[in-house]
């Protein structure tokens, strides 16, 4: 297969879902006649009809109540959000409903629905349009949460995602759509809960996650002009943590950058932080260095912006100032 | 007169750091300038290095061994009652010895040394530093720190223990005098016995009963080869690079799960164990892989090996050492193997043989692959030989069985494509 984008690769999923099972169904804003927001279903509604392909009201609350139903009912709903900052309205029936529906019921209801949301900032859509609150969701038992950043790896969760008995929110950065790459032409799944490494190394391990991966690797390209070999980490999947391999790696280079987009106070990388001082203490060489965007509302100024999204720059400041390399 | 710093000079356009050798001059003897005051150390070289003003050496800044940029202010030269200003070094800079004790008033110790054993302050060394420091013997309070702030860093200690094993400097008269600064480290490390008994965790009387087990009722004998690696490894490579986007990527281990899975296709007695009335036949070939986890060893099975791709096994393997490490195996991971794989290569082992994990029928234990000289075409060349060592349940298969099934598996490696086609 030649090389494709990560835009391409979501088609590819949703299109053999929906061909292979019959159980599957799509609903979303503008997901049909518009071919969603970021076009990951466009000409579905025309090969699969409405009934599968559904467009739905401006109602967050509304239409994720109605797929975590249709999943109870024995359905497997992938439901679109046009950006991830409209969740916020059907929280309560994502972490209240659908992410506890297993335990409240004592295992006798399943909710396997698959959310996918496009998520982060960059493209100047502002405050209100640019929040990540992946790391919220993957605060919350009963939840996984995946974060591809390459397209085997977003066809790959996807399929995953599709096989698992419980709610999964796929996240896809909004630069990352064009995001190309070679996808195996084989069936193959990616499981939920495996980290990969995306690049190895012997003395720096960076920990990262979808668009941060990108200047994760410009990170340790610079890094290695200075003789400083960097292992890249990229999570994958923000609940569960594979926190072996990130503890692995840790033992391996006693030093850690953990680089992300989201807002530094409270982000996942806090938790991993927190995770790697208990369990690799005594492995480490300096501070565990975190690196996310600052706090502040996303400004719409495109300068501003990009001066609170990390770079590669800032980044390999704050290693220095941490290991003295 | 005037006071005159002497700094650490440049002995070529290069030279970025250096240090003291050897002082030749103490503190309190008389310098001419020319006079020889020091050895100097670069990488390339030991260098002398003359004195450019007269006076007293009043004070030797920088004691010997300890690498310091050019420029770096390491010693004062003035008369005998002049002033000499106070020598802080920048925080930035690597830290210098600790003063010495009989510094004249006035000149304050380097604030940066990791510690000051005098004042008895807090030593600042980060959590790796102090376990390899405790691990080797080495005291901190002798080791400068050249991490942010003066923390002792991994590389501080690695280089205390490596200087454990090299001589002393002479004692000289200068030595004598000057500051007695980062000696290095004491010679033998000191690791801790345990002296407490270790009560058995239920992994560990499992691990002894299963291996007794083994040893009791399978009376085994062992065969090993020589595997050429070079055609493997090449051919992982190509994969690899083919695959980079995948997320996936080929061991060297994957290629031996999958060759011994293809060997046991052909040679199917490697899938059945011994049973009083007769050799089980099982329907899967499950090959179970020896993880060594901090609690002690696991050998759970990928299942289904049969029609697993190389790339399957790769995934399933990375999947299953990273559940094993978790607590997520299934019960028929842990118990379903039907033939194993034990391999110590990436701690450079040569070769070893493995005891079987009954009621498998064998084991294969895997050395690791070294640059090897081989005789190739009646000429000597560099191959990358990798031994290998069956294990075999004589109940089961005898001696030209083992050595039919070793060298299939031999022939799969030494002819990768087979394995992918």
């Amino acid at each position: 297969m030649p090389e494709i984008n990560i835009r391409d690769a979501l088609q590819m999923g949703h299109h053999e879902a929906l061909e292979n099972d019959p159980d599957v169904l799509i609903m979303g804003e503008d997901i049909g006649a518009y071919g969603g927001a970021y076009s990951v279903t466009a000409g579905l509604l025309d090969e699969f009809g409405p009934e599968r392909v559904r467009d739905t009201p401006i109602s967050e609350a509304a239409f994720v109540g109605a797929g975590i139903g249709a999943a109870v009912g024995g359905l497997k709903p992938i439901v679109e959000y046009m950006n991830l900052n409209f969740a916020l309205l059907a929280f309560d029936q994502m972490i209240n409903i659908g992410a506890s529906l297993r335990y409240m019921s004592g295992g006798q209801v399943s909710v396997p629905i698959v959310y996918r949301a496009p998520t982060g900032g960059g493209i100047q859509l502002a405050a209100t349009h640019s929040r990540s609150y992946e790391n919220w969701l993957a605060a919350i038992p009963g939840m996984k949460v995946v974060a591809p950043s390459t397209p085997a790896d977003a066809l790959g969760l996807l399929r995953s995602s599709l096989l698992d008995p419980d709610p999964v929110l796929m996240v896809e950065h909004v630069l990352m759509y064009q995001q190309k790459g070679f996808v195996p032409d084989e069936h193959f799944i990616v499981p939920i809960g495996l980290a990969d490494i995306k690049r190895p190394g012997s003395d720096l391990t960076i920990v990262s996650y979808h668009h941060a991966m990108v200047t994760a690797m410009e990170v340790a390209d610079k890094l290695a002009a200075r003789d400083v070999s960097a292992e890249v980490i990229d999570l994958r999947t923000l609940r569960p943590l594979d926190m072996p391999t990130v503890i692995t790696s840790v033992k391996k280079t006693n030093r850690v950058l953990l680089l992300e987009e989201n807002l530094k106070t409270g982000g996942i990388m806090g938790e991993i932080a927190a995770q790697i001082q208990e369990n690799a203490f005594d492995f480490l060489d300096g501070p565990v260095v975190r690196v996310g965007a600052e706090d502040v509302p996303h400004p719409y100024n495109r300068g501003l912006e990009q001066s609170m999204i990390p770079s590669a720059d800032k980044a390999i400041a704050a290693v220095s100032a941490a290991y003295g390399i | 007169m005037a006071v005159t710093e002497v700094v650490m000079p440049s002995m070529g356009a290069d030279m970025t750091e250096g240090s003291i050798a050897r002082w030749i001059k103490a503190e309190g003897d008389e310098i001419s300038r020319g006079d020889i005051l020091a050895e100097v150390e670069t990488d390339k070289a030991v260098v002398e290095m003359e004195a450019y003003g007269n006076g007293v050496l009043r004070k030797v800044i920088i004691g010997e061994g300890v690498t310091v940029p050019v420029g770096r202010v390491i010693a004062i030269i003035a008369d005998a009652d002049e002033e000499i200003p106070s020598m802080d070094a920048p925080a930035s800079e690597a830290p210098a010895a600790v003063a010495a004790p009989s510094t004249p008033a006035g000149v304050a110790p380097d604030p940066v040394a990791a510690t000051d054993a005098a004042s008895g302050g807090r030593v600042k060394a980060s959590p790796v530093a102090k376990k390899l420091a405790a691990e080797n013997g080495i005291d901190l309070a002798l080791v400068a720190g050249t991490g942010p702030g003066g923390r002792i860093v991994k590389s501080d200690v690695d280089a205390a223990i490596a200087g454990g094993g090299t001589p002393a400097p002479e004692a000289t008269p200068a030595a004598a005098v000057a500051t007695p600064v980062v000696q290095a480290v004491q010679a033998t490390p000191a690791p801790a016995l345990l002296t407490e008994d270790i009560p058995l965790t239920g992994m560990r009387k499992a691990i002894a009963r299963t291996v007794v087990r083994s040893k009791l009722d399978q009376p085994d004998f062992w065969v090993t080869v020589s595997v050429e690696m070079t055609e493997a490894l090449a051919a992982r490579k190509q994969i690899n690079d083919a695959m980079a986007d995948s997320g996936v990527r080929i061991s060297v281990n994957d290629m031996i799960l999958k060759a011994v899975a293809l060997s046991i296709e052909k040679h199917p007695k490697w899938n059945m164990s011994y049973t009083e009335e007769k050799l089980v036949a099982h329907p899967n070939i499950n090959v179970g892989v020896a993880i060594a986890l901090d609690e002690g060893l696991m050998v759970p099975a990928i299942l289904g090996c049969q029609g697993k791709s190389l790339k399957d096994i790769a995934i399933a393997s990375k999947d299953l050492g990273v559940r094993a490490k978790s607590g997520g195996l299934t019960q028929e991971e842990m118990t379903g193997g039907t033939f194993s794989v034990s391999n110590l290569g990436m701690f450079g082992i040569d070769e070893f043989s493995a005891i079987i994990f009954p009621p498998q029928p064998g084991i294969l234990a895997v050395g690791a692959s070294m640059p090897t000289p081989v005789v190739r075409d009646g000429e000597l060349a560099i191959g990358n030989i990798m031994k290998m060592t069956l294990s075999v349940d004589h109940r089961v298969n005898d001696g030209a069985e083992g050595a039919a099934f070793i060298n299939e598996i031999k022939r799969f490696l030494e002819n990768p494509l087979s394995m992918v086609l």
